[in-house]
């Protein structure tokens, strides 16, 4: 007998008094009524110690100049002009950019798939402008662009909007840790710098 | 490199006695539970809906172990068919040899590890150490943990016994013999200790070309598997190596993808006391391009099948290790979490750790069968419970299996119980009892207290318990008095 066959088998016995699949009771909210989520988006952001800048479309090449300098990861797909007025020296994952070159730059912008406004997180599904998982581990410094109708209310509605089936990197704030004493402090692995701009 | 284990821990009494004397420990733990206590509680207080999200979360995971069968054959199935491998380990031998085997066939020599309570449970470092592969703990606790040749102690954060003086200590002193020094001259500031972890592990982060993980959730109806962390280096084990080994307890299931939007919400404020942990990796199978190009999954029995088959214990399968009930545990807070001499210590681990060790089938070792007893019952771990566990109600019924397994051999506890059941069935036998525990009392007691010393069995239950002395007369010889005057 497998492993596989005799974990089943005693599943099966272990089940022997045929327990009643419950039905699962949901009446926690799925949605935020009347919820301003750009407003609420920004401020859970916030609350992480990211950075957080609210602009029109016309002033989002600007605000991406400011926030960034030097070596900056471009992922694919990512609209060229988001760069128009940046002064960096792009990298092109095409070929691929291996982790000393990716470690060694100084930031990475991005799009995102979806955002949660109830916890202020933002979720790269590897779609465009958002590149592969690595993209945005590497460099100390991420700028991420959300657009306002990427934004939701809550963790349910996200997950609606998301392929599964896609590798999925949910961030929520900076890199953190809690381990020495249970106090929080910002920056470990990922990168230590998240800024966040909200375009409406 | 060899790794401490718990096999071997003296029974919970004991080894509580020892961590109680150990003030330091315990002024670390006060403070460290009472600071996540008060941010769990923040954390909740603003969710109108947490009774439901518990509610929705007990029920999924019910419907997990009802149909735990078919949805790993689903969750097998999908995994499949996205480009993994899956493997089925009865037992930690088999799932260490596993994984072993995994790293062997690519030539490792190294492994990098994302924090995982399955691998704790089956000593996967240990396993891996004995084939002459090393293995890098990357969470910043399981480091400490590991530079300081210890056990974890807590669920959630491993060295919270340590404070940061001690942790300076630790790495000044061990970082360099694995890897990259600690800075010249580091202070104990958190953020100073926790650059230094950056730097130790970056190279090794980089270089790695396996990593094992656990995980937090899969989704039996999409194969995707779920990785909640906070530092990044779950990020960097579960993308930056071409081949990952995901060691997973089979009852880490969800039905479906949908199921998350419970539990992406219950686990994060109930153990970080977060509104969301900073970063959750989600996968299923391969993509091409992006991250491992292999990916293996070990699905792990390790007692949980004998844990299943108790129709009071199976609730603990329910448990998405959060930790809450460590933090809120009278008894947790003070001796920590060695003392249970286990990967899972506090409340849920006194029902879970006995459980897979077979308690439901066969008597158990001495250790093991101390850990239901440590406990007040006092019930905080339930109300916190995110997947609301009756711990205290297993607690009682695992207690009871102890007694079971002892018939036949009862000692000082059967006698005595023994002793009694003949006196309170005769009403002579009775009356007499009561007439001698008067007498005692004159002789014994202190201001209407009984103080019991004696002999060794008499201590181990009145050590630690006072007595009200019993009335110079009992209600039935006043009653026969006054009768007999009449």
């Amino acid at each position: 007998m497998t492993a596989r066959d005799d974990m089943l088998a005693r599943i099966r016995a272990a089940l022997a008094d045929h327990p009643a699949t419950p039905t699962v009771p949901r009446e926690y909210h799925r949605t935020l009524p009347d919820a301003d989520v750009v407003g609420l988006f920004a401020e859970r952001v916030a609350d992480y110690r990211a950075t957080v800048r609210r602009v029109s479309p016309a002033g989002l090449p600007g605000a991406i100049a400011e926030a960034l300098r030097g070596r900056v990861v471009v992922p694919a797909g990512l609209p060229p002009e988001w760069l128009a007025a940046a002064d960096v020296e792009p990298l092109h994952d095409d070929p691929p950019l291996s982790v000393e070159e990716l470690d060694r730059a100084d930031g990475v912008v991005s799009g995102c798939a979806v955002a949660i406004a109830l916890t202020g997180t933002i979720i790269l599904d590897g779609g465009t402008a958002q590149g592969r998982r690595a993209l945005t581990l590497l460099p100390d410094h991420h700028l991420c662009v959300v657009r306002a109708d990427q934004i939701v209310g809550t963790v349910a509605e996200a997950l609606t909007r998301l392929d599964p089936s896609r590798p999925q990197t949910w961030i929520s704030g900076p890199s953190a840790t809690s381990d020495i004493e249970l106090n929080r402090v910002e920056g470990v692995h990922g990168p230590r710098n998240l800024a966040v701009l909200i375009v409406s | 490199m060899s790794h401490p284990t718990f096999l071997g821990m003296p029974p919970f009494p004991e080894a509580a006695k020892e961590a109680l004397a150990n003030t330091q420990q315990r002024a670390n733990l006060a403070k460290a539970t009472a600071t996540i206590r008060d941010k769990r509680a923040r954390a909740v207080a603003e969710m109108p809906d947490w009774e439901h999200l518990r509610l929705a979360g007990a029920a999924v995971k019910d419907t997990v172990l009802t149909r735990l069968p078919e949805l790993l054959e689903q969750l097998e199935e999908r995994v499949t068919a996205a480009g993994g491998v899956v493997h089925w380990a009865a037992d930690a031998a088999q799932a260490n040899a596993i994984v072993a085997d995994i790293v062997k066939a690519h030539d490792g020599r190294e492994v990098v590890k994302v924090k995982s309570m399955a691998t704790q449970e089956i000593e996967l470092n240990n396993a891996l150490a004995a084939h002459g592969i090393d293995v890098w703990e990357t969470d910043l606790a399981e480091l400490i943990v590991q530079l300081g040749h210890d056990l974890p102690s807590h669920i959630l954060v491993p060295a919270i016994h340590r404070n940061r003086s001690e942790i300076r200590d630790i790495f000044v002193e061990e970082m360099g013999k694995v890897g990259r020094p600690a800075p010249d001259g580091i202070g104990d500031e958190p953020a100073a200790l926790a650059e230094a972890a950056r730097l130790h592990l970056r190279e090794k982060f980089l270089r790695a070309k396996v990593a094992v993980s656990g995980g937090n959730f899969a989704i039996a109806e999409t194969g995707t598997v779920v990785v909640l962390e906070s530092e990044g280096n779950g990020r960097m084990c579960l993308t930056l190596p071409q081949v990952l080994v995901t060691v997973l307890g089979i009852e880490k299931l969800l039905p479906t993808w949908a199921d998350l939007e419970v539990f992406m919400q219950l686990l994060p404020r109930s153990s970080t006391a977060e509104r969301m942990n900073p970063y959750t990796s989600m996968w299923t199978g391969v993509t091409p391009g992006d991250g491992p190009q292999e990916f293996h999954l070990v699905l792990l029995d390790n007692g949980r099948t004998g844990t299943l088959a108790d129709p009071t214990g199976r609730q603990a399968l329910r448990c998405i290790r959060c930790s809450a009930c460590l933090n809120v545990c009278p008894v947790y807070e003070r001796t920590g979490g060695r003392a249970y001499g286990s990967a899972y210590p506090g409340p849920i681990g006194a029902i879970l750790t006995p459980q897979l060790r077979g308690i439901n089938q066969h008597p158990v070792d001495a250790q093991t069968a101390s850990l239901p007893f440590a406990s007040s019952l006092c019930g905080a771990c339930f109300e916190v419970c995110p997947v609301r566990i009756d711990i205290p109600d297993v607690l009682v019924h695992l207690r009871a299996k102890v007694v079971e397994h002892k018939r036949g051999h009862l000692g000082t506890e059967g006698a005595v119980m023994a002793a009694m059941r003949a006196t309170f069935t005769s009403p002579r036998r009775l009356g007499a009892a009561q007439r001698l525990g008067a007498l005692g009392a004159r002789v014994v007691g202190r201001r209407g207290r009984l103080r019991l010393r004696g002999p060794f069995w008499i201590r181990a239950w009145f050590g630690t318990r006072d007595l009200p002395a019993p009335p110079g007369q009992s209600f039935r010889a006043w009653w026969r008095k006054q009768h007999d005057r009449s």
